[in-house]
């Protein structure tokens, strides 16, 4: 018989403790799929924290579980085991009042016009449309006069951006965001970044930011949180601390480079080969 | 609190795979009919009224020329002027009874065909056992069983209608069903994410993704209703008749400008049905293009 040194349910006690400050957090989250060829192993009890207002950038190849972990912490998918805790709480299901999400690609509905798609939250909550702060919003992105076009109609720039106007329209206290710019080309990316920053440091959401580009990940986060190859792992932490409001300039700086490289270090062998680093 | 949403599968979120959009048709490749390229300058719709004129004054130009009589081959001009000037009294009521049994048939066997549709692509297995049957109803021409039906039914509308909404609803059912049968995982993520209930999903996500292809099932849905209702009329027609008898009727009095003039009617009707539902998808499933 094996004595654990601690009973467990002290464990778990000191473990929520400390995720008091926390806003939204996964504890020991796996995930197990059963596929036709075998169960796969997508999360292997990862942990992630995230406090109120802080902006954090997992960071893995492609194909790792961040996806997985996105769609657990947003109640898309059930855990095989672990749990994800919103405001202490565990989540069991999507949380439409608190979490908001921006997916792969924009993911607009191509049978309605921008201003639909805006809408599309508010038909399925059942809410009416706050007209003031879409307003708003789609001056902030320069979509202000798209409101009639379809999503066919924009630029791939223009859907994403239409898409940040549809989670933030719903004022989320999260923010999930799903590689929402891998498929744009690298100058659109930089502007992206640099809306979605300047958005976020307005509204200070909590948010959790998903990508497999190194200089993407540090330019945005104020933490860095290195992911592994199947199965998804926990490699390491880098706090960044580059000032506040950032500029593409930073990233063209030695400190940033060297960052860069010590980041793929980490994960070297672990799939660095699939880190996109621009 | 809410339960995690079943219909995300619980299997690896990919997204690589695209939404099987304006690829998956099922067996036939049906957006043929949609996808014709339409004039639109003065010259192109110049050239196609030119042509018309220029095939009809040449065909009468030859039969007058070459003295051919009515019995074998009608004159446009006779055709036109039995179609205008007996319209009220020949074709009207006949028309009439037709568009009825059609209407009436395509109505009862296209909202089959769809609420069938909407309910079997959600389990894979009613799929598989019906297939046989739908496959059995889209291939079997139910002109052949118009006979029984008037023999079952009577002799007023009813075996018409019957034989139009097994028609139709079967090419109804089969491309909707290919439409439901779209799943676009990540737009369902994204509604399930704002709380939507699997009704909502249906309403504002499977519905609109499986429109394009619900409007070419009631296009393909309503050719087949015109063809049967007229050639059941041919087979076996009501007391009240309908252009299907017409034909019959006139053809064997050798009235061959009448026979001609029922013709254009219902060469009419199937266009104007083409015409109408090429503008709802232009309206309704542009998205697609």
């Amino acid at each position: 018989m094996v004595l654990d040194p601690r009973p467990s349910h002290a464990a778990a006690a000191e473990a929520a403790a400390g995720r008091l400050d926390e806003k939204i957090s996964a504890v020991e989250a796996t995930k197990v799929y059963e596929t036709k060829t075998g169960s796969v192993l997508a999360l292997d009890r990862f942990s992630l924290g995230i406090r109120n207002s802080e902006f954090v950038c997992v960071l893995g190849p492609s194909g790792c579980g961040k996806t997985t972990l996105l769609w657990a912490m947003s109640g898309l998918h059930a855990l095989t085991s672990g749990q994800i805790l919103l405001d202490g709480e565990p989540v069991t299901g999507p949380r439409p009042d608190k979490i908001g999400m921006i997916f792969q690609e924009a993911n607009l509905l191509p049978w309605r016009n921008l201003g639909q798609n805006i809408k599309f939250p508010f038909e399925i909550k059942g809410t009416t449309p706050d007209r003031d702060r879409i307003a708003s919003l789609l001056e902030e992105t320069k979509l202000a006069g798209f409101e009639k076009s379809f999503p066919r109609e924009l630029s791939g720039g223009m859907q994403q951006r239409a898409s940040i106007v549809r989670a933030l329209a719903q004022d989320p206290a999260v923010l999930l965001m799903d590689e929402p710019f891998g498929a744009l080309d690298a100058f659109t990316r930089d502007e992206m970044n640099l809306l979605l920053l300047k958005l976020w440091s307005e509204a200070r959401k909590t948010a959790l930011f998903v990508t497999h580009n190194v200089s993407e990940a540090i330019f945005l986060a104020d933490r860095v949180v290195v992911m592994t190859a199947r199965p998804g792992r926990h490699a390491r932490t880098f706090e960044i601390d580059l000032p506040r409001p950032r500029t593409v300039e930073m990233t063209f700086e030695p400190s940033f480079i060297e960052l860069i490289q010590e980041i793929k270090a980490t994960v070297e062998g672990g799939g660095a080969h699939l880190l996109e680093v621009e | 609190m809410s339960q995690v949403p079943s219909e995300l599968r619980d299997e690896i979120p990919s997204f690589e795979e695209k939404p099987a959009v304006a690829r998956d048709h099922g067996p036939i490749d049906w957006t043929a009919l949609t996808s014709v390229r339409t004039a639109k300058t003065a010259l192109e719709i110049g050239t196609i009224a030119a042509l018309a004129a220029a095939v009809f004054f040449a065909a009468e130009a030859v039969l007058r020329l070459t003295d051919t009589p009515t019995y074998v081959f009608p004159k446009p001009t006779a055709v036109v002027q039995t179609l205008v000037g007996d319209f009220g009294s020949l074709y009207a009521p006949h028309l009439w009874v037709t568009m009825q049994e059609f209407l009436i048939g395509l109505a009862i066997g296209s909202t089959a065909g769809l609420v069938l549709a909407a309910v079997i692509t959600q389990k894979p297995f009613v799929e598989k056992v019906v297939a046989p049957y739908i496959i059995a109803m889209v291939t079997t021409p139910m002109i052949a069983v118009v006979p029984f039906l008037r023999l079952k039914l009577g002799f007023g509308l009813s075996p018409i209608v019957f034989a139009v909404a097994l028609a139709s609803g079967p090419m109804v059912l089969i491309n909707a069903a290919t439409g439901f049968r779209r799943t676009d995982l990540a737009k369902i993520a994204l509604a399930r994410s704002y709380g939507a209930s699997t009704f909502q999903i249906f309403r504002k996500i499977r519905f609109p993704l499986a429109l394009p292809m619900i409007i070419v099932g009631y296009m393909v849905g309503s050719i087949f209703g015109l063809l049967t209702a007229v050639g059941g009329e041919m087979v076996a027609a009501s007391e009240k008749g309908g252009l299907g008898q017409r034909l019959v009727f006139f053809s064997s009095l050798v009235q061959m400008d009448k026979f001609g003039a029922v013709i254009l009617i219902v060469a009419a009707l199937g266009v104007g049905i083409y015409v109408l539902f090429y503008f709802i998808g232009k309206r309704w499933a542009s998205w697609e293009a």
